[in-house]
């Protein structure tokens, strides 16, 4: 068993230390600027103004154009007046946020049908980059360069093991095929 | 244009067919980026643990730029201005914007109420490209995005956009007062910016919990603090019962988020299953280690929104146990008067520069910790034209 730390702390009486620490607390730069004994519990605290009834008759931006498909959580009555134009929904992927976007962010539903659609995506993904003649190179998009330069060993090793496990995996399979195979002769 | 095109987890490009950003709405501008940073909670992204991360994506809600065209309803920025872009996306005038709270916009997210708008985090953040880019649309122009003080390094500028006032905000919500024992859970760029932070509201103590010595080190030299592996703990929370005189800690931030480590039942249920916000070691950690009465500070991110404790709506809304995206507009200029000042050169946690070319090996390297990295940059090919 290791020595484990905690066994080890005799010196690190917590009173001790943060007294013996504001002993020399001129030496740390901006020590206790910023201190306020107001500031507890500390932010967000609610600003008051006397009027929070009007709180909600602010003057709104004007309305982004929708030009385009754009989910809104079901928790608000249509998107904001501004809106991210980043990947628009499309094919299976976009049917299942559609289907993800008819439940409330409370539920499950909700958030794990989004994951699902975004394991579809990635393979939705790659047939598009195959349809724009792109072939994906994971060597260089997985970053592997820098596994190469800077760990070297532990990638080696991880890739011999991962061909290992193929290599066993498809000697496995095809085993099974031939005496399925073999069988069948009988 | 040039930009990061995401094609799935730990799977992305350097695009130089993606096509440049428009004037969408009379408030946009557009911007060249000059700077950029990946972050922490970029890479949550890039494992596949945010909900709706769709294949094609542009990452990055840290960058510095240049105006390069505005919308018709602008009118505080200019063309040329050189600014930086804080991750939030604000309209100004909503209820949550009027409280400060510039990272519960109201106005800015239509995909999600739990979550506000930001740049380039994925759909449940809003669907904005980001600036890991040559280009990027900046809604609400004159409401964040702030003209780089002179003088001003600009790499202190970029850090100004996310990590520094979201380190900030971890121990501001900590409510921390002169002599509390502070526990800062990781010592990633934010948890170190925390930690430092933590003596600015007069600590009397900071601890700095993590699982690898490189960064440990970095958080005795960065932070001044003591900084400790949980690998050489029995158990980290009797460690810190035991360091607090049997107490616990005043305040505890979890500057870790879902992608913990340090639990095997967390990771497999929270990481691998995703039954749960991701791996919430970090938050059970800081949570069993705060003294009785001490405050709990989230600054972590965490994942699908929904659990048995709604983990990420906490941290999104701030509505219980202290936490919420900083609110950067809020805290930019105290923390332009820190660094102007010079009682803290955030810079000093860049440890790594890439060409935006380079970014799929940037994001491998900073998700694997290689090299001894601690917070890298980017800077694109058209940063100086």
């Amino acid at each position: 068993m290791k020595d484990a730390l905690e066994n080890r702390i005799e010196e690190f009486q917590d009173r001790v230390i943060a007294k013996r620490n504001m002993a020399r607390a001129k030496d740390i730069p901006g020590w206790g600027m910023d201190a306020d004994p107001e500031n507890d519990p500390a932010y967000p605290m609610k600003h008051t103004n006397g009027a929070d009834h009007q709180r909600f008759d602010y003057e709104k931006p004007p309305q982004q154009p929708l030009d385009m498909e754009v989910f809104h959580s079901i928790e608000r009555p249509g998107v904001t007046r501004v809106f991210g134009t980043s990947t628009p929904p499309a094919g299976l992927s976009g049917a299942i946020r559609r289907y993800a976007y008819k439940y409330s962010e409370a539920t499950a539903t909700h958030w794990m049908t989004l994951i699902l659609a975004d394991r579809v995506d990635v393979i939705q993904g790659k047939l598009n980059d195959l349809k724009h003649g792109v072939l994906p190179n994971p060597w260089v998009e997985r970053g592997w360069n820098a596994e190469w330069k800077y760990n070297r060993s532990a990638f080696i090793g991880k890739a011999a093991t991962t061909a290992l496990l193929i290599t066993a995996g498809i000697m496995l399979l095809s085993k099974k095929n031939s005496s399925k195979q073999h069988s069948r002769e009988w | 244009m040039l930009a990061m095109n995401f094609r799935g987890p730990y799977q992305i490009r350097a695009d130089r067919n993606r096509p440049e950003p428009e004037i969408k709405h009379p408030m946009d501008a557009i911007v060249r980026v000059t700077r950029s940073l990946i972050c922490g909670s970029d890479l949550h992204l890039y494992h596949g643990l945010v909900p709706d991360t769709r294949v094609g994506m542009t990452f990055g809600h840290e960058f510095t730029g240049i105006v390069e065209e505005v919308g018709s309803g602008v009118k505080k920025l200019k063309v040329g201005d050189h600014v930086l872009v804080p991750f939030n996306i604000a309209c100004g005038s909503c209820p949550h914007c009027k409280q400060e709270l510039y990272g519960n916009c109201h106005e800015a997210n239509a995909e999600a109420t739990a979550v506000g708008g930001f740049f380039g985090y994925a759909h449940t953040g809003g669907g904005y490209d980001g600036g890991q880019a040559e280009y990027v649309r900046v809604p609400y122009a004159d409401v964040s995005p702030t003209v780089i003080p002179e003088g001003m390094d600009p790499e202190n500028a970029v850090l100004l956009t996310d990590v520094v006032p979201t380190g900030y905000q971890a121990a501001e919500q900590g409510g921390i007062q002169k002599g509390d024992t502070v526990v800062v859970f990781g010592a990633g760029p934010v948890g170190l910016l925390a930690a430092r932070f933590s003596w600015f509201f007069g600590a009397g103590r900071v601890i700095v919990i993590d699982e690898l010595e490189y960064r440990l080190e970095f958080a005795r030299k960065f932070a001044f603090a003591e900084a400790y592996n949980f690998r050489e703990m029995d158990d980290p929370v009797v460690f810190l019962k035991k360091a607090t005189d049997y107490f616990g800690a005043d305040v505890c931030i979890d500057a870790v988020g879902c992608d913990a480590t340090g639990s095997a039942f967390q990771n497999i249920t929270g990481k691998g299953l995703l039954l749960q916000a991701g791996n919430a070691t970090a938050f059970h950690w800081a949570v069993n280690s705060v003294k009785k009465g001490g405050i709990v500070s989230i600054i972590g991110v965490y994942g699908p929104p929904w659990n048995l404790v709604p983990l990420g709506s906490i941290m999104n809304k701030g509505i219980t146990i202290r936490g919420n995206q900083a609110s950067v507009k809020r805290l930019l200029p105290k923390m332009i008067d820190h660094i102007m000042s010079g009682r803290i050169n955030p810079k000093e946690i860049i440890t790594h520069r890439f060409p935006l070319e380079e970014i799929p090996d940037a994001y491998r390297m900073f998700s694997k910790k290689m090299d001894n990295i601690i917070k890298p940059l980017l800077i694109p090919p058209r940063a100086n034209a």
